[in-house]
């Protein structure tokens, strides 16, 4: 599905993470793919890149730090002369922005979560911008959580992701004529290290259990980076300001079938 | 490889990958808060152990290690299993 494809995976850090199990699918659907690690996390993503099918370079990158992204557009160009593709998996808040602290949160905490789970989207997009156009265009794929209604203790970084689809839909706008695909997957809750730092998490995986139709198993990556992997394929090729649920149908629900009714 | 093995591989690894300071290296020093490891640096523990050593560890064994000794038992059950 990704035959010949290059595709850019950022927020590896483990082999639990959604970004890793997209890099895997992709290399297994024959795509080349470069990871981006950041900081405190670079040994550790260093470390994932080699339990990949096939051993990924790792580049450096601070999504708020324009030399870094220089320096991977410009090892990429050298690479590979181009881009097809690539994966948006960053996200911060700090503590304050989130756990139900809403009401207290300082604006520079709120600006962060922002700036690092939004913006970024736009950042990185831009960044890879002139990859994308040697290439005849591009599909980017980012990672949300669907808050178009309010979650517990999701907060500033809820209000991030409502933020990040919106500017997926604009990413989508602009870029169109340059035949660039802006697309989000929106995943059910998953155990992964980005998700152990939201407190109060097995509450969702709780609501998934007893909400999902399809059922949800918050272990198993391997759905969502399955479908990143299809946004960046030839079979999405006029798909673009999109928001794919993968979340085991629970989007459309606003009971389980059996909730409510021992009440 | 027996258990003086894993105590001296278990050291090497903690100081060279994971640059911890080799003089708070004990069997009874606890991770979190005599060798200030954070949540990241758990992650990477688990990750050089598997990588070091050759064995799998579940999140759910690894939650209840809080020494070092505890690591080096929790490997050396692995490793003879």
């Amino acid at each position: 599905m990704l035959e010949g494809k290059r595709i850019l995976v950022t927020g590896v850090l483990t082999n639990d993470s959604i970004a890793w199990h997209t890099a895997r699918v992709a290399q297994e659907q024959g795509a080349e793919v470069v990871l981006t690690g950041f900081g405190r996390g670079m040994s550790l993503t260093q470390r994932s890149a080699k339990r990949l099918p096939t051993e990924a370079e790792v580049h450096e990158l601070d999504i708020n730090d324009a030399g870094h992204m220089d320096a991977l557009v410009a090892a990429l160009d050298k690479k590979w002369g181009g881009l097809d593709g690539a994966l948006h998996a960053i996200a911060f808040a700090p503590p304050d922005a989130l756990g139900g602290e809403f009401l207290n949160t300082p604006a520079e905490s709120a600006a962060t979560a922002f700036l690092t789970s939004a913006f970024s989207y736009k950042t990185l997009t831009v960044g890879l911008r002139p990859l994308f156009l040697k290439s005849g265009g591009g599909a980017m794929v980012g990672l949300d959580f669907d808050n178009s209604v309010a979650w517990p203790g999701y907060d500033w970084m809820g209000v991030s992701k409502s933020a990040l689809q919106s500017v997926n839909r604009y990413l989508a706008r602009y870029l169109g004529e340059e035949n660039i695909r802006i697309n989000l997957v929106s995943a059910g809750p998953l155990g992964t290290v980005a998700a152990k730092s939201i407190p109060g998490f097995t509450q969702y995986e709780n609501l998934w259990a007893v909400r999902a139709p399809l059922g949800w198993d918050p272990h198993n990556p391997d759905p969502v980076a399955k479908m990143a992997c299809v946004l960046m394929s030839d079979f999405a090729l006029a798909t673009s300001g999109e928001i794919v649920h993968v979340d085991g149908g629970f989007h459309g629900n606003a009971a389980g079938r059996h909730e409510g009714l021992d009440a | 490889m027996d258990r003086n093995d894993i105590e001296s591989k278990m050291k090497e690894l903690l100081v060279e990958e994971l640059g911890l300071d080799e003089d708070k290296i004990t069997m009874s020093a606890t991770f979190e808060e005599d060798l200030e490891i954070d949540s990241l640096g758990v992650v990477e523990l688990l990750m050089a152990l598997e990588d070091n050593f050759g064995v799998q560890i579940p999140d759910e064994e690894a939650e209840s290690l809080v020494t070092v000794g505890e690591a080096v038992d929790l490997v050396e059950k692995k490793l003879n299993a």
